[in-house]
């Protein structure tokens, strides 16, 4: 097994006077793993996948993406690997209106430098594995919430990425839409993507392999941390 | 492990700006506006100029600039002073003059009719000409024609295009009181452009004048014609053949400069506007970066969202520079068709050739490129320092 992902010791600070959102979190994920990050609202959930996803940096500690340290990498090899290396959902979809689902989900590998035609050929493969092949030509307007978020995470998953991320993605969805979306994420899990997820959702997170709970800034239980194989921390279950 | 660097394809950069535009059509028209009516103006207000310049030019060439007007000068009084009786004959011998003809003040006034107070001459003067005059000075007749074997000798007139608009006279046949005497018009003049004391004259002809009005058969101003070729030499020449005893009172000149150097006045005219039209495009450019800065702030969350995608700083500096660029070049584009539309309009109008330097347009669009990257340098890279997790906060 490689590991994608490793955080050491790792805090993130706002402000002055210093309000620490992380305060020393030890993370380890393995290529396959799906992992489901849970806990109440204001406990750093997503200032960690933030810093999972290099959107944003530690203020200390270390964190190896598929086993390079990116905490003094520039700006310019962080975007080289958020373009290649990390997908990401969002709650909200942020799905361009004017574009047709194709060219959305094509976006998903505008940055690396592929031709249009070529980029459009991968979007509709992706659009296909996400169960959306008759829909290519729709306008997000004219898509279900179901539908928007499963366009998505196709632009999230076209560029095949090693890591892919999503923060609350059934978040703004109902439940039966949800499903499909959690199904999708399953199937994509089944077939070799590495994901971590965060959700409020607990019914879900107890139906994923991995929960690691977080409060306060501190991961304060890991049902499946692989460098603890077995062991539980003591504290709250998710 | 080394992971390929972020590209972005110049075609993909230009599609992102198209859309950036497309997205808000009304703002890009509205932002865009400024620009469009500072090229606008300043193509106008030059594609006029040199439209009605142009007309200026096509007379001069169909006209001629080989006219040459010789005066006695002026005594101290200021009052022009008399050429000598065989002036003009002595001229005529001289080697390449083509032709020539004089005129002559004399001293009575013209008016619509006998009840007009004597005062009220309007600025019209009454002048006796010489009978090759019309072909000296390149002069048409709108109606009627020049005087004839059989209406020299009687009390007939012909008037200059102002004269005839200033006592009212539409049609030959109609009469003026000139001199205490009723004349009957035979001629109007189209407007005279070598010679326009002509538009403000009634003309007699010298038999006439003499018999009637007093006239001395003395010349004052004498109009030559010859060769483009020779006319710097005759020029030279004139003043010693006019009067050589003293030939440093005779006055020789060439109206055509005149006609050129009023070119210049309107050039300085011209420059005025075009700053005006800087101005404007200076304003529009300002307009452009304002709207960039609320653009940029809007899409807060696209910026973020093309970051987790894997733009660099400097891709999303590109795109929002090029936005601007392009709501800068497309309000240059209307405003160039404005301009140019503008222009034709009034070049119809007025019966001019259409004339607008293709330099001008195509300096006008490269001018609003330069004030779409001007104007869209602060917002873009404002855009370029928006945090990447953006994307993730509502
Ligand atoms: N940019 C920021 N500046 C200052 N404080 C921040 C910032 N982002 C997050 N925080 C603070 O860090 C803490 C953790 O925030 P975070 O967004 O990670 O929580 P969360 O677990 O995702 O919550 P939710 O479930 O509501 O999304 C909060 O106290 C929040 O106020
Ligand atoms: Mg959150």
């Amino acid at each position: 097994m490689t590991t994608v992902l490793e955080l050491h010791d790792v805090t993130r600070s706002y402000g002055s006077p210093p309000t620490q959102a992380l305060r020393g979190v030890d993370l380890r994920v393995d290529e396959g793993e799906f992992v489901a990050i849970v806990g109440p609202s204001g406990s750093g959930k997503s200032t960690l996948l933030n810093l999972i996803g290099t959107l944003d940096r530690a203020t200390s500690g270390e964190v190896l993406i598929t086993g390079e340290r990116v905490d003094d990498l520039s700006d310019a090899r962080l975007s080289a690997l958020r373009a290649h290396t990390i997908g990401f959902v969002f709650q909200q979809f942020h799905l361009s209106e004017g574009q047709s689902t194709v060219d959305n989900v094509g976006s998903g590998l505008l940055y690396t430098g592929m031709s249009r035609g070529l980029r459009r050929e991968r979007a509709r493969e992706a659009l296909i594995s996400v169960g959306l092949g008759h829909r290519l030509d729709h306008k997000p307007k004219q898509l279900s919430g179901g539908e928007r978020q499963r366009v998505a995470i196709a632009r999230a998953i076209v560029r095949r990425p090693a890591l892919l991320l999503a923060d609350e993605p059934t978040g703004s969805l109902d439940s039966a839409s949800g499903e499909t979306v959690v199904q999708l994420l399953r199937e994509l899990n089944g077939n070799g993507t590495t994901i971590v997820l965060i959700t409020h959702d607990r019914d879900l997170a107890e139906r994923l392999p991995r929960r690691v709970a977080i409060r306060d800034g501190l991961i304060v239980s890991d049902s499946g941390d692989p460098a603890i194989a077995g062991q539980t921390k003591s504290g709250v279950a998710a | 492990m080394s992971v390929p660097r972020s590209r972005l394809r110049a075609s993909d950069l230009t599609g992102l700006a198209f859309h950036g535009v497309r997205a808000h059509p009304m703002r890009a028209v509205l932002s865009g506006l400024g620009i469009a009516i500072g090229i606008a103006a300043m193509i106008a207000v030059i594609g006029i100029s040199t439209s009605s310049q142009a007309l200026v030019q096509q007379k001069l060439a169909e006209i001629g600039t080989n006219m040459l007007t010789i005066t006695a000068g002026k005594d101290y009084l200021g009052h022009e002073t008399k050429l000598s009786p065989d002036a003009l004959a002595r001229i005529r011998h001289l080697d390449g003059v083509e032709e020539a003809s004089w005129t002559s003040d004399v001293d009575t006034h013209v008016y619509r009719n006998p009840y007009v107070a004597a005062g009220a001459t309007g600025g019209l003067v009454v002048r006796a000409a010489e009978e090759r005059l019309p072909d000296a000075v390149g002069a048409t007749l709108a109606q009627g024609s020049w005087f004839t074997i059989a209406t020299r000798g009687l009390d007939t007139v012909v008037l200059g295009s102002t004269t005839a608009e200033k006592l009212g006279i539409t049609e030959v046949g109609m009469q003026v009181w000139l001199g205490e005497r009723l004349f009957t018009v035979v001629g109007i003049l189209d407007p005279v452009l070598l010679a326009p004391e002509l538009n403000t004259s009634a003309i007699v002809s010298p038999e006439r004048a003499t018999a009637v009005l007093g006239f001395d058969g003395i010349p004052t101003t004498i109009y030559e014609r010859s060769e483009d070729a020779d006319v710097l030499r005759i020029r030279d020449r004139l003043p010693q053949t006019v009067n050589p005893a003293s030939p440093g009172d005779v006055k020789v000149s060439r109206p055509s400069d005149a006609l050129a150097a009023k070119n210049t006045v309107d050039q300085v005219f011209t420059g005025l506007l075009v700053g005006v039209g800087s101005i404007a495009l200076l304003v529009g450019g300002i307009g452009v970066a304002n709207t960039m800065v609320i653009t940029v702030l809007e899409r807060r969350q696209e910026i973020g969202l093309r970051r987790s995608l894997g733009a660099t700083r400097p891709h999303i500096r590109a795109q929002f520079l090029a936005e601007a660029i392009l709501l800068a070049f497309l309000g240059g584009l209307a405003g160039a068709l404005i301009g140019v539309a503008a222009t034709a309009v009034v070049a119809v109008a007025n019966g001019w050739p259409l004339a607008v330097p293709l330099l001008i347009p195509v300096g006008g669009l490269i001018a609003t490129i330069a004030v779409g990257a001007i104007a869209g340098v602060l917002p873009a890279v404002r855009a370029s320092h928006t945090p990447p997790t953006a994307a993730l906060s509502a």
